[in-house]
């Protein structure tokens, strides 16, 4: 057979593939337009600074000690620094501090009085998360010690009230908010949503689309022709290669626009890195559906390569945060080395240099999985 | 004159698990005959035609395609083999005319062959319909479509008509029986529906439980019922009559 003929095949297959997936309403959706709003949800959420509520309970009652609490330092504190709620107002707090910070944003403090059991279960619900007391004098703050929301809530109360007496208001003069490129909240999320958007891509589109077509025997139907086997998960390679290139690209092309988003290190590497990532993928998701044909199977075969990388490879926030014997093993995760790389292009100016090494990895990974998947696929 | 056999099949086994699937079966296929695997479900015809299109490997016996073994013949026996699979679902968000051309691009054909085939299966008005908006004999015509794509010498469909209403029935077998008249073209279908077998096919091998119960041509086995004593006394004989003598139970049951 004349190569003519072998890239005719190759090229019919690739256009009949990526009709199928273009003309699935849903892909435009789920693949450009999801991932540009969560950017946008994300983006806006932690780049612009809006006011922050803090709820905090002044508890008359402590439910360990079985006394009532003295409340007298909090309600001067109250009485003499808040804006107190006038009973036909429609909101159910009773005192309010603000705290207008044009750097940091407003904190705005909202007092509710209540018994320690009411309090208990708002804290148990989230609303609350800190509760203030009064013993002999001194004020008790209760809270969750590992909750760093409330520990920041603590800390800023107490900044304020101090020891039963008012401290000033700090005009935070010595903070000069960073505005260095890639320092921003945005800079990290984006790349991570690349990454992440190539593997669920992959996964789904190569792994799901094998096992589908397999469960419809539309595969074997297929290898019954002439037709070369590799040429069908080539094609199926390319058209999702495809795909992922052009999700990758409208969402860069919003958060450039949108956020200011730039790439401060080498393009070509970034491409070859981004290259990498979908041969890695690709080859993983071959292995992965290399053998059933059952949809359900399917799902928890994805779903086990697919989640524990959502939650382990730092894609919303950083990794560095789990246990330090952990580090180690996460960072060789395949969506890990491609968002570290990614980001580090973004973010920290980096090069060939920097991405050679997780570039050749992934590259090879992708290789040994596609092999290996390949030796044992089923075709019906 | 010996006839040319374009198909042999030699004492051969099959197994699956614990379950005997086809138990020492042998059969000729001459060149331009039609031949009905004729049974119930679970006699074993479909396994019986995974065997002869290269999809299962017997566990016993010989199997020859133009007097050739598929192991290092795929490539050229592909390319002389139509087939129709059970319950096939192709490409949804293709078209008629599109799935063609992706399974003519296979064979290095083209346009044209893709046009003649609209044409045989009575899909022009479809061409541009995607798959999934085909009924299910329109479905069923696109892929007898896709099976004669290649022109083939040898033609295997696996129940093409179960599920079907009648009129979509009747529309696949008026285009097999011009295939029939027009082409050298070798059948093996398998069905449990008499009226195709008669209608259709030459020589009609019944089969269950995997073996071969009987087989000839449609007369020989309407003289085999006739001459069986619970029929002898009917005026009307059919393969349904002949069935229950053999087994003592409906095809369809």
């Amino acid at each position: 057979m004349n190569s003519l003929f072998r890239f005719n095949q190759l090229w019919q297959l690739t256009v009949a593939l990526f009709r199928e997936l273009i003309r699935e309403p849903g892909v435009l959706f789920w693949g450009i337009v999801f991932p540009i709003l969560m950017s946008l949800g994300l983006g806006l959420a932690f780049t612009k600074k809006s006011d922050v509520i803090r709820k905090v309970a002044i508890v008359s009652n402590i439910e360990e000690s079985a006394t009532r609490s003295d409340t007298t330092t909090v309600t001067e504190f109250l009485q003499k620094n808040c804006e107190k709620n006038l009973p036909e107002g429609k909101e159910s707090w009773q005192w309010k501090y603000t705290i207008n910070d044009g750097k940091l944003g407003n904190s705005i403090f909202l007092f509710y009085n209540m018994e320690w059991d009411e309090a208990m279960r708002l804290l148990k619900r989230g609303t609350i998360n800190v509760l203030l007391s009064g013993v002999n004098g001194q004020i008790e703050y209760h809270f969750d010690p590992l909750n760093s929301d409330a520990e920041l809530t603590y800390l800023k109360l107490s900044n304020i009230i101090g020891k039963g007496t008012l401290l000033e208001k700090k005009n935070y003069s010595e903070i000069k908010p960073l505005t260095v490129k890639g320092t921003r909240y945005i800079d990290f999320l984006v790349p991570g949503l690349i990454t992440m958007g190539v593997m669920m891509s992959s996964m789904w589109g190569i792994s799901y689309g094998i096992i589908e077509k397999r469960s419809k025997k539309l595969l074997r139907r297929l290898v019954a022709t002439p037709m070369k086997k590799s040429h069908f998960l080539i094609a199926l390679i390319t058209v999702r290669l495809a795909m992922n290139f052009i999700e990758s690209l409208a969402l860069f092309l919003f958060a450039l626009f949108a956020f200011k988003l730039t790439i401060q290190g080498d393009i070509s590497a970034l491409i070859l890195m981004f290259l990498a990532g979908n041969i890695a993928f690709a080859g993983i998701a071959v292995f992965v559906s290399s053998h059933t044909s059952n949809t359900e199977v399917g799902n928890g075969l994805i779903n086990f390569v697919v989640f524990p990388m959502m939650v382990l490879s730092g894609i919303f926030f950083s990794y560095q945060n789990f246990p330090e014997w952990s580090i180690p093993v996460i960072k060789n995760l395949p969506l890990t080395m491609m968002t570290d790389g990614i980001r580090s292009i973004f973010n920290e100016g980096a090069g060939y240099h920097e991405v050679a090494i997780p570039i050749l990895i992934l590259t090879v990974m992708g290789i040994v999985f596609f092999s290996a998947g390949l030796k044992i696929f089923k075709w019906h | 004159m010996q006839t040319e056999n374009v198909i042999e099949v030699k004492n051969v086994w099959k197994s699956f698990k614990t379950v005997q699937a086809v138990k020492g079966v042998n059969l000729k296929i001459p060149k331009g005959q039609f031949i009905a695997l004729l049974g119930p479900n679970g006699a074993g015809k479909t396994t019986m035609v995974e065997m002869i299109e290269g999809i299962q490997k017997p566990d016993k016996g010989e199997i020859t395609i133009i007097g050739k073994r598929w192991k290092g013949n795929e490539d050229e026996l592909h390319n002389i083999i139509g087939l129709s699979l059970q319950e096939t679902r192709f490409i949804d968000k293709l078209r008629v005319s599109e799935t063609l051309k992706l399974f003519a691009s296979f064979y290095d054909l083209g346009k044209e062959r893709v046009n003649e085939i609209i044409n045989i299966i009575g899909l022009e008005e479809k061409r541009n319909s995607y798959a999934v908006n085909l009924s299910g004999g329109q479905r069923q015509r696109m892929a007898i479509g896709i099976a004669l794509i290649n022109n083939p010498s040898i033609l295997l469909l696996d129940e093409p008509t179960t599920g079907l209403d009648p009129n979509a029935r009747r529309e696949i077998w008026e285009i097999l029986k011009n295939l029939k008249e027009k082409s050298e073209t070798s059948m093996i279908l398998t069905t449990h529906y008499m009226e195709e077998a008669e209608y259709l096919c030459d020589y009609i091998v019944i089969m269950d439980n995997g073996i071969i119960l009987k087989e000839g041509t449609l007369q020989q086995l309407l003289e085999e019922a006739t001459n069986t004593p619970e029929n002898k006394d009917r005026n009307h004989k059919t393969l349904d009559d002949l069935f229950v003598s053999l087994t003592g139970r409906k095809i369809n049951e």
